[in-house]
Parts: C-alpha cells; sequence; structure tokens
C-alpha cells in the first residue's frame, strides 16, 4: 500500500496511527553519486521507543541514509515505510509533516531571531488581526520547554546561546512538530560531559514517550550508555543490527573495519633517513592539543582518525593556514616559526589541502595558471616577468609526468574530472620541489585507476627523499602506504603504530575511544 | 596547419576552441554592431554618415579616455574579485589639489602665491601621488580589517568628494600654467589612456603581479594555501586603482583647464560599467585590459551616437543603462553556457 505524503498527513491528523512493528524501516536502499555507489541494498528498522545509532567509519553510508530518511536525498532504489506505509519523501519539509525531523551537526537556526520565533517558525500563532501573537508564542514554548525539561528563556535570540543550548533549541523544534522519529547527527560533538548529560535525560525522555530515535555517533562509550540497538555499515553496505546490551567494543570494532584488503599498494621498502621535521606539542586552542611527532626523510607518516579528530588542523597549522598558539616546529634541526603557507613553502614545505573545489582549484582558471602558482612565489620569475616559455615547459613536462588527461593546458581546470584535478593540483606543489610533503586525502573522490597512479608518486617521491604527511579516512590506503601511522582522537594524538603491526583494529581502537 | 586547428577543436570541447578565439571578439562585434545600427540610422534619419567622420570619433573618444583610465584600475581591482567606487571623488579631489599647484603666477588670485609656475611634474605628481595614498588607504582598510570592499571605498568616495569641497571652500581652481594644460589638450588624454592600458595589459598578462591577481580573484583561499600574500596584494592592486583614479584627475584638469570640486561625479559607475562590458566579471577572476578598452569605446559611441541622432539627453541616460543591465544579463548567460559544456 503506498500512499502520498499528504494521505499520510491526514492518516496521522486523525490520529488513526496503523500500528506496525517498526516506526520506520528502509529496505533494499540504493544511492549512487557521481563515480560512488553510497549505499547499496542497506536496510535500516527503527521500533517505537528505541534509541536506534548507526555505526561506521567516515564515508560508510551513514550520512547519506540519515539524509535519505530525513528527506534531503531520494533513494534510486528501495523503499522506506513509516509505520509500515510506504512513503516517498521528496524534501525534508515533506519528511517534517511525516513526523520525522532531523537535527543537524550544523545547527540550522536563525541567530538573529529569538528561541520562540525559531521553533514556530512557518506556524506561530495569529491573534484576531492576523499579526503574530507573541504572548501565546512564548506560553507553547514556555509549556513545550517545561515537557522536555529544558530551562531556557524563549525571548532570548538565538545568537546569544551556547552551542549547547541551540541544541536543545533544535530539539525542542523537532519535538514541537509532535515527530515519530528524531534522526541526530553526532548531536554531542560540541557539548561538555554536563551538557551530554542533560542532553541524554532529554533523549531518555523522549523515548519513553515512544519516540524513536536514530542516533549517529563516532563515540563508542555514547553507544553503551544510551542506545538500545545498532546498525553497522561498511563501505556502503549493511553489516548488521544488534541490541548494545550483548556486543563488545572489539566486536562493533570488527564489525566496522572487517574488510579484507584486496587492493594492492606499490609500497616500497626505501631507505629511511634523518628526521626532517620535528613538532612538539604543537597546539591550536580548542582544536587539538599537544601534538608531537617526527617525520623523516623518505618516511610517509600515515594520520588516521574520524572525522572531527583535528587531523586536517594539524596540516593547517603546520603550513600556516591557522597558526599554532603554542608548541614548537623544527625543520632541519633548526626551529622554526611558520606564520603564513607562504613561509612554510619558504621551508621547502607543500600542502595538498582536503577539500579541492574550496582551497585547491582556481576553478575558472586553466590547468596552465593552476599549475604554476606556487612556484612563481620564488622561480621562472625575473624583475617581476613571469618566464611564460619555461615555465609552460616545465608545467607541459610536470603533466606529462603525471599523465594528466586534456587536450592542452589550456583547458579549464573545472572540466577535468577530479582525479586529473588532483593530478594538477599535485603538480602545482611538486613544481615548488618540497621536502616535506603535506597530503590531506589525496584520493577522496577520485577513480581507482587514478588513484594507483597518485599511490605510485607518492611512494616515488618517497623514494627520492621527500618527508611525506599523509591524512587519510581510507583505512586500506593509510594502512597500505604508510611506514607509521599517527592516529588522532579528539584533538589528540593517541598513538602511534608501525607499519609492522598496524591493523584495523589496532587503528580503529585508537581512533575510536 | 590550420585544418588541424579547427579539426581539433571540434574534437574536444566547445572550451578548447573558444580559447583560439579572443574573449574580447564577442564584445568587438558589439561595438562594431552598435556602431554600424547608428551609421544606418545616421543615414535614415539625420542624412550623414556616423563613423566617417575623424572629427566626431576624435571627440568620442576624448571624451571616454578620462573613463577609460580610470577603468583600467577599476579592472584589476574587479578581477580580485573586490569594487572601488572611490575613482570618481578621487578624480575630483586630485584635480583640485594637483591644481592648486599648477597655477601661473599671471593668475591674480593663485591660491598659493607662493608656489606659482612650478614645473608641470610638480602638479602631475602630486595628483598622482595623493590618489595613490587614497587608493592604499581603502586597500589597507579591506585588508587590516575585513571590510567589504564596497564599504571600504564608499567611504573613500564621500570624504574624497569632501575634501575636494572643503579645499577650496567650493571656489573653482583657475588660471593654470600652460604646461600643465598641455596634458590635456588635443590627442593627448587618449595617448595617456592607451599607455596606461598597455602598461596593465602587460602586467597582467605577464608578471607574477597579474598572476597573483586573478588567483585571488578565482579562489581567494586557494591563493592563500598557495603562498601569496593576499593582503599586500590586495593593498597593491587598490593602491594601482587609486593612483590612475588619480592621473585621470590631472588629465580631466588640464583638459578643462579648471578644477571644481564636482569633477568626476560618477565617473566611477561609468568606469564599472565599461568594464563590466568589457567581460570582467564581477565574481572575480575573470577580465583583460583589452576587453576594458574596448568597452570604455562602446560607452563613448553610445553616448556620441545619440547626441549625433539629436536624442534627448534624458532618453540617452535611460537607454544607457539598459544597455549596462544587457550586457551584464549576457554575459552571465554566456558563463551558464559554458559551464555545461
Amino acid at each position: 500500500m503506498t500512499l502520498s505524503p499528504t494521505t499520510m498527513a491526514a492518516v496521522r491528523a486523525s490520529g488513526a496511527i496503523p500500528n506496525a512493528e517498526f516506526l520506520l524501516s528502509a529496505e533494499g536502499i540504493r544511492k549512487e553519486f557521481p563515480g560512488v555507489v553510497a549505499l547499496d541494498d542497506v536496510e535500516f528498522k527503527l521500533k517505537r521507543g528505541t534509541v536506534h545509532a548507526l555505526m561506521g567509519e567516515n564515508g560508510a553510508g551513514k550520512s547519506t541514509l540519515m539524509k535519505i530518511l530525513a528527506g534531503i536525498y531520494q533513494p534510486d532504489q528501495g523503499e522506506v515505510r513509516l509505520k509500515g506505509i510506504d512513503i516517498r519523501l521528496k524534501s525534508p519539509l515533506d519528511a517534517l509533516e511525516n513526523g520525522i525531523a532531523m537535527i543537524h551537526q550544523e545547527l540550522n537556526l536563525m541567530p538573529f531571531m529569538t528561541v520562540a520565533e525559531n521553533i514556530w517558525i512557518r506556524r506561530e500563532p495569529k491573534n484576531r488581526f492576523g499579526f503574530v501573537d507573541h504572548g501565546e508564542m512564548r506560553r507553547m514554548t514556555a509549556k513545550l520547554f517545561e515537557r522536555l525539561k529544558i530551562n531556557l528563556d524563549p525571548e532570548i535570540e538565538v545568537r546569544h546561546l551556547s552551542v549547547a543550548n541551540r541544541q536543545m533549541v533544535e530539539i525542542a523544534k523537532a519535538v514541537s512538530y509532535e515527530s515519530d522519529v528524531l534522526i541526530m547527527d553526532e548531536p554531542t560533538s560540541a557539548l561538555t560531559e554536563r551538557e551530554v548529560a542533560h542532553l541524554f535525560e532529554i533523549i531518555r525522555d523522549l523515548r519513553s514517550q515512544g519516540i524513536g530515535i536514530v542516533y549517529i555517533t563516532h563515540k563508542m562509550n555514547e553507544l553503551f550508555e544510551i542506545a538500545d540497538e545498532f546498525s553497522v555499515f561498511r563501505d556502503g553496505k549493511y553489516i548488521g543490527t544488534h541490541a548494545s546490551s550483548n556486543v563488545t567494543r572489539d566486536d562493533i570494532i570488527r564489525m566496522m573495519v572487517g574488510r579484507e584488503i584486496t587492493q594492492m599498494f606499490p609500497k616500497e621498502e626505501v631507505p629511511i633517513g634523518d628526521v626532517v621535521l620535528s613538532v612538539k606539542d604543537l597546539t591550536l586552542d580548542g582544536v587539538f592539543r599537544e601534538v608531537s611527532f617526527d617525520v623523516r626523510a623518505g618516511e610517509i607518516l600515515g594520520v588516521a582518525g574520524l572525522v572531527g579528530s583535528g587531523r586536517s588542523n594539524v596540516a593547517e597549522t603546520l603550513f600556516g593556514v591557522t597558526p599554532a598558539s603554542s608548541g614548537t616546529i623544527v625543520i632541519d634541526g633548526k626551529e622554526v616559526v611558520i606564520d603564513s603557507p607562504n613561509t612554510a613553502i619558504r621551508h621547502r614545505m607543500a600542502f595538498l589541502t582536503e577539500d579541492r573545489k574550496d582551497t585547491g582549484c582556481l576553478l575558472i582558471l586553466d590547468i596552465l595558471e593552476n599549475m604554476q602558482i606556487a612556484v612563481l612565489q620564488d622561480r621562472f620569475v625575473k624583475r617581476g616577468f613571469v618566464s611564460e616559455k619555461a615555465i609552460t615547459a616545465a608545467c607541459e613536462e610536470m603533466s606529462r609526468k603525471l599523465r594528466v588527461k586534456t587536450p592542452n593546458l589550456q583547458e579549464r581546470i573545472e572540466n577535468l574530472s577530479g582525479g586529473n584535478q588532483q593530478k594538477v593540483l599535485i603538480g602545482r606543489w611538486l613544481l615548488t620541489n618540497p621536502r616535506i610533503l603535506i597530503l590531506d586525502e589525496p584520493t577522496r573522490g577520485i577513480d581507482v585507476g587514478a588513484k594507483a597512479e597518485i599511490h605510485r608518486l607518492v611512494t616515488e617521491l618517497a623514494r627520492n627523499g621527500v618527508a611525506v604527511i599523509m591524512i587519510s579516512s581510507e583505512m586500506p590506503e593509510v594502512l597500505g602506504m604508510s611506514d607509521r601511522i599517527m592516529v588522532m582522537h579528539e584533538g589528540r594524538v593517541t598513538g602511534f603504530l608501525d607499519r609492522a603491526e598496524a591493523t584495523q583494529i589496532k587503528v580503529m581502537e585508537l581512533a575510536a575511544r | 596547419m590550420d585544418t588541424n586547428v579547427a579539426a581539433h577543436g571540434t574534437s574536444t570541447t566547445l572550451v578548447g576552441s573558444r580559447r583560439r578565439m579572443p574573449p574580447e571578439f564577442n564584445i568587438f562585434l558589439v561595438l562594431l554592431g552598435i556602431a554600424l545600427v547608428y551609421e544606418i540610422l545616421g543615414w535614415m534619419f539625420v542624412g550623414q554618415s556616423f563613423l566617417m567622420n575623424s572629427q566626431r570619433l576624435t571627440i568620442m573618444i576624448l571624451q571616454v579616455s578620462v573613463i577609460g583610465i580610470i577603468a583600467v584600475g577599476v579592472t584589476q581591482v574587479i578581477i580580485t574579485g573586490g569594487i572601488d567606487l572611490s575613482s570618481g571623488s578621487v578624480v575630483g579631489m586630485t584635480a583640485m589639489i594637483s591644481a592648486s599647484v599648477a597655477q601661473a603666477s599671471t593668475w591674480p588670485r593663485a591660491l598659493y602665491p607662493s608656489l606659482t609656475d612650478l614645473p608641470a611634474i610638480v602638479p602631475i605628481g602630486l595628483g598622482v601621488g595623493i590618489g595613490l595614498v587614497a587608493g592604499y588607504i581603502n586597500g589597507q582598510l579591506i585588508a587590516k580589517t575585513k571590510i567589504p570592499p564596497f564599504i571600504a571605498t564608499l567611504g573613500m568616495m564621500v570624504s574624497a568628494r569632501g575634501v575636494s569641497k572643503w579645499y577650496t571652500k567650493g571656489q573653482p581652481v583657475s588660471g593654470l600654467t600652460d604646461q600643465f594644460n598641455f596634458i590635456g589638450t588635443g590627442i593627448w588624454p587618449v595617448i595617456v589612456f592607451l599607455v596606461v592600458a598597455l602598461i596593465f595589459h602587460i602586467a597582467l598578462r605577464y608578471t607574477r603581479y597579474g598572476k597573483f591577481t586573478y588567483a585571488i580573484g578565482a579562489n581567494v583561499q586557494a591563493a592563500r594555501v598557495s603562498g601569496i600574500n593576499v593582503e599586500a596584494h590586495l593593498i597593491k592592486v587598490y593602491a594601482i586603482a587609486g593612483m590612475l583614479a588619480g592621473l585621470a584627475g590631472v588629465v580631466t584638469a588640464a583638459r578643462a583647464q579648471t578644477a571644481q570640486a564636482g569633477m568626476g561625479v560618477m565617473y566611477e559607475l561609468d568606469a564599472i560599467a565599461a568594464t563590466v562590458i568589457g567581460g570582467t566579471s564581477l565574481t572575480g577572476g575573470v577580465g583583460r585590459i583589452t576587453g576594458t578598452v574596448i568597452g570604455t569605446v562602446i560607452l563613448g559611441v553610445m553616448t556620441s551616437g545619440f547626441t549625433f541622432l539629436r536624442v534627448d539627453a534624458y532618453y540617452q541616460e535611460i537607454v544607457k543603462g539598459v544597455i549596462i543591465v544587457a550586457a551584464v544579463v549576457v554575459d552571465v548567460y554566456r558563463q551558464k553556457g559554458r559551464k555545461k559544456t
């Protein structure tokens, strides 16, 4: 039986809620994005009055599934049932009206409006002249807060609230829709311990009222504390659902990482030289603390950790994008202060950023212009004039060496595939002849062929004595390419693993405390 | 060889083939189109040729050369993704100040009687220098306080106009030396415009300054990570734009052989219009001086053509506004089309 969302809404309004085993269920869900299958034949079943955690590594498909349940994405295949009735959610609003509310990680409140206005937006109570009845709105908000045991002034502007309190407002807003299903995306990532305790109180309360809660988290201890059941995903596939009372941490880690490493990595043992870069107690206030490590010439130091562990922030600080609050950076035995990318480049560092579009490509410019921009700081320039012939020849040679697929270097970089864009950006840095190369997710979102080529290239650079720091969310890549692995969790280094001893489980244990 | 190129062009993408046709070509066609329309209308309604009149063409270019000098600076600012609203007021301010030290001793009411009959290089240098300082202040404000360029240069626009009025309490400055006036006589303003355009055409295309300017406009984050000192570079760009506005102020005063506080009003908008008509994108990263030169000439042809057809001045402004907007709309669609290919 398929009902349109509006019919479903009418059914809800009549109070005749169908009695089904599962509050919300999804079966055979498939979702593809250009080049990747994000979800492949995935299932998910949420019972009434339970907290159901979604677990998995970065890119396992949790977020995509959650977005499908919240109406943000539409699945390519598969069915979503709300209380046994097929539904097709066309938009987040559609989901909301069907009783599915999502609380986003990046909160979606309007900072210059009051708490009450934010909660009742679009549904403001009106007085008989058709104006918003602020008194009534305040009373409605107070009643709602009383029910949720939230202690907040409904009249305060949201911008004055802490992140935790904003989260409370989001939850109150979701509850105000009389939602049956609440989806929470890492709700505790910015909260203190006390705030987390309050949040969990509210969650337990909502659970006892029969609401089903989908809870996404990277934190293992939260799973045991709050979740009744959990489902594990890996590489876009559904692995299984279990009650959280009868599993151990190790069981879950095994489910999350239990894949065979089938991809071949062109890792070579190369002679490891002297320490090139030595970092001690590097700290960026509020982001990461006391990060210390050495990298040697020819060594590939892998950096693992879940999203939000501070991996990329360490890279940005090393490169001077966000200069450190404290700590020392020593290059070739000399202490240096790196206060801008410019200084970093002068110390022969190079940094391939995580986000190609935001911080890498000059999208509207051509390949040549993209490739030459970093090296022009100190080479190929005479009295301000760029030696066009020399730089063009150098870029052409580089793009041949990296096998950039393009008819010519006058092609705009935005017309290239992700893999080719990445090669151009790597070329940009190789032209500067770096001694320390920081790669942040060097193969994210690119096809298998280009991936292998980039791996081969990184190996070759290491052989030539470059010290490589490689941040990656892909476990096989980290394990396959690194000489040593540094693992981070919540802004701290939780351990180092040598190539010989590193396994997926050991990395995961350090990454998810 | 030619057939080879053509075959290659069609076998790859549209972008690939478009590269072989400079982007100014389209704008040049627009210029020709507008001129032709006037030519035809001229024969129909006025009974004479629009184009076959060298005197008219000279006056036309003369009228827009000051706008052109400003537009060369504005183009660079817009390529970085910024905007400069202060240029018109800087023209007024530098016209007044440079004229005040360019007065002849024969003039009975010299502002600084002890500073008369100075060599022309002094008032010219002073005007250009004050423009440079104004632009430098714009750049500092934008780079250091991170306020939007629109606001920083809006402030300069208001204040610089204030300076030019306060300077003589609204009195015009006249009796300028012949040596100073020389730069505004005959074809000289046009030569200044073309030389400035050539210098910055070369600077944008062949120097590191130019490459960095485009990179900042294309993606300021990526530019920063690539080691570009974005703040220092923006200060340079705004200082150059101010300097060129200062030069335009000097030329304006020399051409009129007098300076008034109201000189250059709305010039910044004409310069922005010329730049945008010339294909520079307000979102940054795209634009060329050659396009701006053609855009400037288009503005001149439009004005001159209306006068030639004896169109009421009021209608002129109405139609001019429509044409400016139309040019940008066309550009937006062109950009969209490019993305799809």
